[in-house]
């Protein structure tokens, strides 16, 4: 009894801060216009002066020439400029919530080979992240499990949302953590003999996973073409592979070492799959041979260490520009959990290092917004400010990949999301303290 | 990885700020360091070597010519000339011409600010936690100087000149800090000693000396409640400690035997060592500095401090200073209520507040950092370069010294292409006593000083960002 008041205590504990002040963030839809923008559509240039018109959750006119309708709430964007919402390819958004504390964290299952569990399940929609971070602009956001050799299926998240398929934004794909040749780092006191046997063995057991799917898929295909009825063996993994051996889902192949890159294009190149290669710190050292292979990168964190004691201080920051200049496809990732919101500042130092290899700050904002749509197969839906896509935007006072400057409206998936956090609202509360120093009556 | 060990120092007593000192090499020698160095820049290659680089001892002169100068203190200047003589700023202005054999640096376009000040950070250590014991104010960083640690350069890199190189918080106290300069090319651990500086220390407050001591060790501290007994137990000692010193030296008998442990925590009573506190809650932050009090001692920074944005007033009333995060958060549960906008509630509350990385990686981009203020508080753009230069340099001590572009004081300078608080700005030069430490033209490929076949292995982890208090390195 007494460890269950604990219990609701801490509960009280982790919900009290955000309840105590404000019970409700206060979502709203409806027609809008925004008007009197600058809008930067990403995919058909910037508009000095425009509309923008939201109406069923659905972007339904841009331009010049657009007025706003007679039922639409006005946005007055005057001096303002609009920008779809931004993706990061790849967090643990809503999969984790405090990082030492062990019990929220939901990223990595038991088990080395499991493809079938679902980021999607685990996604908690009410994580204090999830509002730090749309607030900054950052839309959506791939979560992925983590650990082991296939950790499980990813998933596309778009941050509003009172349920995780009521946050699903229509794209999903199975994890590959390429396996490692090298150390894995400096603790890392294995004989060489002891590593290869490892990668050797890491990569025979993935191997045999792919083939036993092969089989499952045969299995199913022979099953449907003679209109059988009997039940498909019980081979969770193999199902869950079913789709990416039919090129019908994506495969995120995490490699970062150029030795592991370049096995891992030839694996992707043998299985025939539609694959992204994640992370992909050294890619800069092969960027012509991922170019050739043409598989598309979702690479990040810009603002990590270079992966050598020997390489230039800024080769990470300048990844992904080298790896757009030799014609691959690039999209960022942050890689992050709470901070996720830093995405756009991330761009940004792409585009900061970027300039001296042609990577402009265009190419910065398209890889964080069109590119990763593209990758994940949604650039339909998000990405761009283009007639018939979903109203993922947000509203900001300047350019959105600079720190100085603040986003002032925000909608997702047509949904107006008030600018509103617990860090805002710990700001607001605490900025001019009331009581100062002193209670009423208190004399010090 | 430890790859230096501590290089004797001689006799090994307790540190008086005068023992401390460094002795500075004589004028003849310096002249011919700096006579060198112009030699060797003006013969340079495109990439530098780490052998082309100038003595700790070097101090330079430059005149940089037509930058829109940050002077953090005096506002922002346009098109200003800022000429460094020996090391250090001997004029700012309009239209100042060289001295003959003096280099001319044309920063058109471009903005100069003061070095940048870490408080916080444990690159260039061999070790950091002394976790045995919940105080061992006996040790020191100091002794585990790395001066060839390549995160010197690549902070140097992002225009970081000074860093407080503290120990770790697995204990209430921890040992003595070392503040110093980024004297990138020495391999003398004394060569980057910031002269002059004041002794500081670590307090580490919450739950990590809880967790190392009290769950890992079974002994106090396992509470909050336990670390506030912890220093009222170990001040106390230290005034008997130091009265009885004084009462037998009054009384002529024999002093009893030094303790270093007693004479440090002493020290810190009697004003000689400034304390710095890792600490995140409210609650914890009150309670230091209600006993710091108790015991007369009028001068902290809190360190991290993540809530330290809720008792702003009775931080500013105290005279207490807060150095800070930019925006980590989440990753434990003593930061689970923070909010990005804590150095601007700091700041604006008038606590003298700072942003600290505490991380290999963001020492490098401090400046960007301090710019995320101006969205999470929308400070201008001298409170939020205040944040990384003069405010660090009074919590440690040497803001005579560094922290502002004023005449007379060390020309530790970084050039940008672009406005610091821009994400488009990238560093061209970094100078450290004049000498330009950092060169984004004559930067290459490898600029290790020492090469350890460790280095190049990729260590995947780093690559998940899981943020972390660097403080609890245990080694």
């Amino acid at each position: 009894m007494r460890s269950l008041l604990l219990l609701a205590a801490l509960a009280v504990t982790l919900v009290g801060t955000a309840s105590a002040q404000d019970p409700a963030y206060r979502y709203e839809t409806g027609t809008y216009a925004i008007t009197n923008a600058r809008i930067e559509t990403v995919t058909n240039g910037t508009i000095e002066n425009g509309t923008v018109v939201i109406r069923d959750g659905a972007i339904e006119a841009v331009g010049a020439g657009v007025s706003a309708p007679a039922d639409a709430v006005v946005i007055d964007a005057t001096g303002h400029t609009v920008y779809p919402g931004l993706i990061d390819g790849g967090t643990r958004l809503g999969l984790a919530e405090i990082g030492a504390v062990a019990v929220t964290i939901d990223t990595d299952e038991i088990g080395d080979v499991t493809p079938q569990v679902e980021a999607l399940t685990a996604v908690n929609p009410s994580s204090t992240h999830i509002p730090v971070t749309r607030v900054e602009g950052v839309t959506h956001a791939v979560t992925v499990p983590q650990g082991g050799l296939l950790p499980g299926t990813a998933a596309l998240i778009h941050l509003v949302g009172y349920s995780p398929d009521q946050m699903f934004a229509g794209s999903r794909a199975i994890v590959v953590n390429f396996p490692q040749s090298g150390r894995r780092g400096r603790w890392d006191r294995r004989t060489d003999e002891a590593i290869a046997k490892a990668t050797e063995e890491a990569m025979k057991k993935l191997n045999d996973v792919w083939d036993e799917a092969v089989a499952y898929a045969r299995i199913d295909s022979a099953r449907t073409a003679s209109g059988s009825s009997a039940p498909m063996p019980y081979q969770p993994e193999a199902a869950a592979l079913l789709p990416v051996l039919r090129g019908e889902m994506l495969l995120m192949v995490e490699a970062n070492a150029a030795a592991d890159i370049r096995a891992a294009l030839e694996w992707i190149e043998d299985k025939n799959v539609r694959a992204v290669l994640t992370g992909a710190a050294e890619g800069w050292r092969l960027a012509d041979e991922i170019a050739e292979a043409g598989v598309p990168v979702i690479t990040g964190p810009v603002t990590g260490l270079p992966t050598r004691g020997s390489d230039r201080y800024s080769r990470a920051y300048e990844n992904a520009a080298l790896l757009h200049a030799a014609g691959v496809e690039v999209a960022l990732r942050t890689n992050e959990a709470e901070n996720v919101r830093n995405l756009p500042f991330q761009a940004g130092f792409a585009a900061a290092y970027g300039a001296r290899h042609g990577f402009t700050r265009e190419d910065a904002l398209a890889s964080v917004t069109i590119v990763p749509a593209r990758i994940l197969g949604v650039a339909d839906r998000i990405g761009s400010i283009e007639v018939g896509k979903r109203a993922s935007l947000f509203v900001a006072t300047g350019d959105a990949l600079e720190p100085s400057t603040q986003v002032t409206h925000l909608f997702i998936e047509g949904v107006r999301v008030p600018i509103d956090s617990r860090h805002i609202r710990l700001y607001e509360e605490y900025l001019d303290r009331t009581p100062a120093l002193a209670l009423p009556g208190e004399s010090r | 990885m430890p790859r230096f060990l501590s290089l004797s120092r001689g006799a090994h007593g307790p540190r008086t700020t005068a023992s401390r000192r460094v002795r500075r090499p004589s004028s003849v020698a310096r002249g011919l360091a700096v006579a060198l160095a112009l030699l060797l820049t003006a013969t340079a290659s495109p990439a530098q070597t780490p052998a082309d680089l100038p003595p700790a001892s070097a101090r330079g002169d430059v005149l940089i010519r037509n930058a829109t100068v940050h002077t953090v203190t005096n506002g922002t200047l346009d098109n200003t000339d800022v000429l460094v003589r020996d090391g250090k700023i001997d004029d700012i202005g309009q239209g100042l011409s060289a001295p003959r054999g003096v280099e001319v640096v044309d920063a058109t376009g471009m903005h100069l600010m003061p070095g940048i000040i870490d408080a916080h950070s444990h690159i260039a250590l061999s070790s950091v936690n002394e976790a045995t014991n919940p105080i061992v104010a006996e040790v020191q960083m100091r002794d585990a100087l790395d001066p060839s640690d390549v995160s010197i350069y690549r902070a140097l890199a992002g225009g970081t000149t000074t860093a407080h190189l503290m120990h770790g918080s697995a204990n209430p106290v921890g040992g003595e800090n070392e503040t110093i300069k980024f004297r990138w090319g020495t391999l003398d651990p004394d060569g980057l000693l910031f002269e002059g500086a004041p002794r500081t220390i670590k307090f580490a407050l919450g739950e990590n000396p809880t967790r190392v001591h009290g769950q890992g060790r079974g002994i106090r501290p396992r509470t909050r409640m336990g670390i506030e007994q912890v220093y009222r137990e170990a001040f106390t000692e230290a005034q008997m400690y130091r009265a009885e010193q004084e009462a037998a030296e009054r009384e002529g008998r024999p002093l009893p035997p030094v303790n270093r442990r007693l004479e440090t925590l002493a020290d810190i009573l009697s004003g000689d060592v400034l304390v710095h506190s890792h600490s995140y809650r409210a609650d914890e932050i009150l309670m230091l500095l209600g006993v710091l009090q108790d015991f007369g001692v009028d001068r902290v920074t809190f360190q991290h401090a993540n809530e330290a944005y809720k008792v702003a007033p009775e931080l500013a009333a105290a005279g207490a200073s807060a150095s800070v995060f930019s925006d980590w958060w989440s990753y434990k549960f003593e930061v689970y209520y923070s909010s990005a906008y804590n150095a601007a509630v700091l700041a604006r509350n008038g606590v003298r507040t700072s942003i600290n990385s505490d991380d290999a990686g963001m020492i490098r981009h401090l400046y960007h950092e301090a710019a995320k203020t101006q969205r999470y508080g929308g400070l201008t753009d001298d409170e939020a370069l205040a944040l990384i230069t003069i405010n660090p340099a009074y919590q440690l001590g040497i803001d005579d010294r560094v922290g502002s572009i004023e005449e007379g004081k060390d020309a530790d300078l970084a050039l940008f292409t672009a406005h610091p608080l821009s994400v488009y700005a990238t560093v061209a030069k970094t100078y450290v006593d004049g000498i330009a430490r950092f060169d984004a033209e004559r930067d290459g490929d490898d600029q290790r000083l020492y090469v350890d076949p460790d280095d190049e292995i990729l260590d995947t982890s780093a690559l998940l960002v899981r943020h972390e208090d660097g403080c609890m390195i245990l080694r």
